[in-house]
């Protein structure tokens, strides 16, 4: 099954190289990773997107737990939680296109944040399904480049991750 | 007071108590060896390749529970040490590691023996610092000593560039220390232990499954204490001898791949079996579906939650220090009006002696070739079963594991998670280090022994009278066991040959060499190296039998009731 796990880790040097070699020396899966400093500077905040059976699972909340370096690790996919992925797609939206473009990004509630005379770069936020569905809308050939950050998750309501 | 960083090691490394560092100079840390040149609170012993200097401080620290303090240069000072480190990692041994570095600014330049130090031993440490100002100095290496020791125990590393040795600040050494993220549990849950204290009452097929926990955390006497008021059989791990005296009526012996056919079928058919201080590794359950078709309830003690559950699920898991968990158990166990049934009790009983009756250590000593399980029972006879025994890795780690009977705590020294081949000789320097006045043999091969057999110099230099005692059976042993039962007999690569002529060897070293070719002169061998040459190095060089294999055993992938006994073959 898909997981989201956030961690909160010290902010220092290697950390990431921690929880990723972590992964690939266990055998585990990753399906996205983000990380950034949170408001307390001293701390990074990950969520990593990852796959298994329920023992897998187990066995990486208690493998990250064990890091000297993580401070907290919550399995978010555990209860109520939103998650959301920000993708950058540059599109050629020259011609007919380039109003048919400008309204399927209005469709999915995009934003066009730079305009030429032959593309645009369209802003997309949403889970990974609804930026699939982006991708799947839109004539494939006119697609010159896309960027996703991977998801960040957080829970719903009382549900605080937080030293 | 403003000290150098060079300083701020030395006297960091003097308020943890060390006493003595393992270890081998080199440029990126050579302020440090100025500093510790100018000292003479704690000793240097200077080994003859840097993975020495981290085995030796890896025994001290298994045959004392004293933390082992290494210190290597950059670059090949490290790689070098990699598989040292390795080794205690996968044993818990709590250590910490001095590195150099290079200086600050050449990091990241290819510079002369550098090597990425942090990331090369990420995997294999506990946990790792790089010190990038002078200030956090003293404090890392206090969080290294206390990492290393606390919770499931491990190596730490600290790297240190150059340039942070010669700089000054002042210097205080932290007493206490405070880590959000790092916080290790130590007593047990107290609804967990009483869960377990039912489940064991109510056991019809009880079993006690002992491993190296036992060991690094102190707790054999409560084990002892335990089993005996329960009245049910221990089985000890690789790691764990010793955590369970061996010689007493209720010990099964090891279990696992050549482990006695009581300990694995006993272990195969208990229904309530509780693991303190172990981790169901593949050498010890064999194939975990295999083990699994058993009906039983597992209470699991340990002190590492991703120990439990990982290998094998269990029913009652607690996670604790423990010596806290067993003296929590006991207390428990007294207040409770249960009492193990003393029927199904005697029936089990009943049972394993049967299994026992099997005899599944016998062999035969012929008049003619030295079998080496008939060297080990004899080592174990001369020393009065009483001395610190390390051993390398191969058939002859096996058949001392089987042959002497550990009595004692950490008087078993061997690599059992990583298995590195050439821990022997190190380790019996750091043994000797940490136990001054103890008997010490190293159980070894010719293939094992000459993989750091450089240490005969260290071992000059220093005068340590340890005994080694090598099989000499002109096969790297175990490979050739599994390729005749697995192989179809081809022994690829598993002749040694154009050995040296070991006893000259020692000699040119200035130890005692022996060659000992008949069974009838092992004994007067043995008695002469431990007693006239009580002092000196021996070098025993027993020509054993070059086809003697080990059993039981459990082939890989097979399960623990599927053993190939001696006498089947």
């Amino acid at each position: 099954m898909r997981h989201i796990i956030s961690i909160l880790i010290e902010n220092e040097a290697g950390a990431l190289s921690r929880v990723s070699g972590l992964f690939s020396a266990r055998a585990f899966n990753i399906e996205s990773l983000t990380v950034a400093p949170t408001e307390d500077a001293s701390l990074s905040r990950m969520t990593i997107v990852s796959t298994g059976s329920d023992d897998v699972i187990e066995q990486i909340t208690k493998q990250l737990n064990k890091l000297i370096d993580v401070v907290k690790v919550v399995d978010l996919s555990e209860a109520a939680h939103i998650e959301r992925e920000l993708m950058l797609v540059k599109v050629r939206a020259a011609g007919k296109d380039r109003e048919e473009m400008k309204r399927i990004a209005d469709i999915f509630r995009g934003r066009i944040i730079d305009v030429t005379e032959s593309t645009y770069v369209i802003e997309l936020t949403g889970n990974g399904s609804k930026l699939d569905a982006f991708l799947e809308a839109i004539d494939r050939s006119l697609i010159l480049e896309t960027v996703r950050t991977g998801v960040s998750g957080i829970g719903r309501g009382d549900r605080i991750l937080k030293v | 007071m403003q000290l150098t960083g060079a300083e701020i090691v030395i006297r960091c490394l003097q308020e943890e108590k060390v006493e003595y560092v393992f270890g081998y100079p080199g440029g990126s840390v050579l302020y440090i060896y100025d500093e510790l040149f100018k000292q003479d609170k704690f000793k240097h012993v200077l080994v003859r390749h840097e993975q020495a200097a981290v085995h030796a401080a890896d025994a001290y620290s298994r045959s004392s529970n004293k933390i082992g303090v290494c210190m290597v240069t950059s670059g090949p000072g490290v790689t070098n040490a990699v598989t040292g480190i390795a080794t205690a990692y996968m044993d818990s041994v709590p250590m910490v590691i001095i590195s150099g570095q290079v200086p600050t600014a050449y990091i990241g330049q290819d510079a002369f023996q550098e090597c990425d130090t942090v990331g090369i031993t990420r995997p294999c440490v506990k946990h790792n610092f790089l010190v990038k100002d002078v200030r956090d100095l003293a404090v890392t290496i206090k969080k290294a000593f206390y990492i290393a020791k606390t919770g499931r125990p491990g190596p730490v590393l600290v790297d240190i560039p150059k340039d942070i040795t010669n700089q000054k600040c002042d210097f205080e050494y932290p007493k206490t220390l405070a880590m959000r993220s790092y916080n290790p549990v130590t007593k047990g849950h107290g609804g967990q232990i009483k869960k377990a204290v039912q489940m064991l009452l109510d056991a019809k097929r009880p079993m006690i499954y002992a491993g190296g926990g036992v060991i690094l955390s102190d707790a054999a006497d409560r084990l002892v204490k335990l089993a005996r008021a329960l009245g049910y059989p221990v089985t000890n791990t690789l790691m764990g001898l010793g955590g369970y005296p061996a010689t007493d009526k209720q010990s099964l012996g090891m279990l696992g791949m050549h482990g006695t056919y009581e300990a694995n079928m006993a272990m195969q058919n208990c229904d309530v079996l509780i693991a303190v201080g172990a981790r169901f590794d593949d050498r010890v359950i064999g194939n975990p579906t295999h083990f699994g078709s058993v009906a039983r309830k597992i209470i699991h003690i340990d002190i590492d939650p991703s120990s439990i559950s990982k290998r094998v699920k269990v029913d009652v898991p607690i996670v604790g220090n423990l010596p806290e968990v067993l003296d929590e158990l006991q207390k428990q166990l007294e207040v409770s009006s249960g009492v193990p049934d003393p029927k199904a009790l005697a029936a089990w009983w009943k049972q394993i002696d049967e299994w026992r009756g099997k005899k599944s250590l016998k062999y035969k000593q012929g008049k003619e070739v030295i079998m080496p399980q008939y060297v080990i029972e004899k080592l174990y006879e001369v020393t009065g079963g009483d001395a610190f025994v390390t051993s390398d890795v191969g058939q002859h780690q096996m058949w001392a594991a089987q042959y002497y009977k550990f009595d004692k705590p950490r008087r078993w020294i061997n690599s059992g998670g990583l298995g590195t081949m050439g821990v022997g000789l190190p380790y019996a320097m750091g043994v000797r280090f940490a136990n001054p006045k103890a008997t010490v043999a190293c159980v070894t091969g010719e293939a094992s022994i000459q993989m750091n057999i450089q240490e005969l110099s260290t071992a000059k230099q220093f005068r340590i009278p340890v005994k080694i005692i090598n099989l000499n059976n002109r096969y790297l042993g175990m490979v050739r066991q599994w390729q005749q039962m697995f192989h179809g007999n081809r022994y690829a690569e598993s002749y040694v040959d154009a050995l040296p002529d070991f006893v000259k060897l020692a000699e040119s070293y200035g130890h005692v060499g022996m060659r000992i070719e008949r069974p009838a002169d092992v004994e007067p061998a043995l008695r002469e190296a431990f007693t006239k040459h009580k002092n000196d190095l021996v070098f025993m060089d027993f020509l054993t039998d070059q086809t003697a294999n080990v059993y039981p055993m459990v082939a890989a992938g097979k399960g623990l009731s599927e053993m190939i006994l001696a006498e089947e073959l």
